[in-house]
């Protein structure tokens, strides 16, 4: 008797759960899908994948809410600061030192008087702005070095006590890369690269993780912007380049213990691995995160794409897709925590190789 | 007649970039798939090593899926790229 009602009692609790998230998802009134133009999917997934000189917040066409950031462009002419509300969402143009307009991928660029897009003197232009990805970057930053900071402080001034508070948060993670990434990888240098390994870890991490927060000042997709990955590949390469010793160059020029008509093949070989390498970590990071963000905007799409064409239906959908898109979610978390951890582990595993030093087994093998 | 094959070019682009990403998915799938099996049997094997061995099944799965992506990559460019 008491399984049977407990039994009932969850069902009908399953039916209000659900029924209420339908209808808070079908709050879009039919009259007002008619008067506004066709849902575009791919647009809206764009909009929220790139850069951006606002930092949208809610709402769109009349009712936009967004935070104007600065523009700040130097031409040949000097040097214009100005906020891009001045843009009025892409519609406006501004008469600073040019005419500045918004082109419909969001980027600045002088149009004329006919409002035409004056090509020759858009490229005199040099765009410093602080557009979204620089502004999540720049607080990003601001966290990372509040958190550490503290940490450091906190350790400096009680040197033999027990961590508590953001250090027992901090210090595990910090201890996992220094033995189980720097001091296996790169062995007895291991101290040297620390602090750039600690950066890389932390910095890709809070992004990642500040990049899935759906709600200002999260929702910025800095690391699924390829020039931001491609700074940090770069980085690594320019470390390895500069500490690679005399055994490492050979290895990649000279290949010792192989016959020299294999060297012809060989060596051209590892000098485009040197570069391939850094390019693999770029990409790799890059759609990781890319796609992380796609699949919820797309997810959320359906449902807009799917009212369309019947109220009921997108209700419907809006249940699948929003569980999905919570699975999905806490995949790609578990996705931001290995992408940062391999990131950090091949940069180590390339530094390893590059100040390793010469073994017996280089010798010619039997 | 030359504007029209191309046109016709145009429009076989998206489809074949939406086969190369299928074939992307397929691959990770194979590559992955064997990962775990290799993850699986040996945790069988020895039960004791399997926080070592989970470790690393997902770095390299991550490694695995990293090559999954560039042909991803390459697809989104044929269709976001005019």
């Amino acid at each position: 008797m008491i399984t049977a009602t407990k039994t009932n009692l969850k069902y009908t609790l399953t039916a209000l759960f659900l029924a209420v998230f339908a209808i808070f998802t079908a709050s879009a009134n039919p009259e007002e899908s008619e008067k506004s133009e066709k849902f575009d999917a791919g647009k809206m997934i764009i909009e929220h994948i790139t850069d951006g000189h606002e930092w949208h917040i809610l709402g769109e066409d009349k009712g936009i809410v967004a935070i104007p950031l600065p523009v700040i462009i130097y031409s040949d002419k000097g040097l214009d600061v100005f906020s891009s509300g001045k843009f009025e969402h892409g519609t406006a143009s501004y008469v600073g030192k040019y005419n500045y307009k918004l082109n419909e991928t969001g980027e600045v660029v002088v149009v004329n008087d006919a409002q035409q897009i004056d090509e020759a003197a858009t490229k005199k232009l040099w765009d410093f702005s602080i557009t979204k990805n620089v502004a999540s970057l720049l607080l990003s930053a601001f966290l990372l070095l509040y958190v550490f900071l503290t940490v450091a402080a906190t350790y400096k001034r009680n040197p033999n006590v027990a961590p508590k508070g953001m250090q027992s948060f901090v210090e595990p993670i910090i201890l996992f890369i220094r033995d189980d990434v720097a001091k296996n990888s790169i062995g007895p240098k291991y101290l040297k690269f620390m602090p750039y390994l600690l950066t890389v870890f932390f910095f890709i991490l809070f992004n990642n993780l500040l990049g899935m927060i759906p709600v200002f000042p999260g929702g910025a997709n800095l690391t699924g912007n390829i020039a931001v990955t491609m700074v940090l590949a770069v980085i690594t390469f320019i470390i390895v380049t500069v500490n690679g010793n005399k055994h490492y160059w050979g290895h990649i020029l000279a290949m010792p213990g192989v016959p020299k008509w294999v060297l012809i093949i060989l060596t051209p070989i590892e000098i485009f691995g040197v570069f391939l390498r850094p390019s693999v970590l770029m990409i790799r990071l890059f759609a990781n995160m890319l796609a992380g963000h796609i699949i919820p905007l797309a997810l959320f799409a359906l449902i807009f794409i799917f009212a369309a064409m019947n109220i009921g239906l997108g209700m419907g959908v809006s249940v699948l897709s929003v569980a999905f898109a919570v699975f999905m979610g806490l995949l790609e978390l578990l996705v931001a925590f290995i992408q940062a951890y391999v990131f950090t582990l091949l940069s180590a595993i390339y530094f390893g190789a590059a100040v390793e030093e010469a073994h017996s087994h280089d010798e010619s093998i039997v | 007649m030359l504007n029209t094959v191309l046109l016709e070019v145009g429009q076989t682009g998206y489809g074949l970039a939406a086969i190369g990403a299928g074939l992307a998915a397929m691959g990770a799938g194979i590559g992955i798939g064997q990962i775990g099996k290799g993850a699986v049997e040996a945790i069988a094997r020895q039960p004791e090593a399997m926080n070592d061995i989970r470790a690393n099944m997902i770095l390299t799965a991550a490694l695995v899926e990293g090559a999954a992506f560039f042909a991803i990559v390459i697809g989104m460019l044929v269709v976001f790229i005019k």
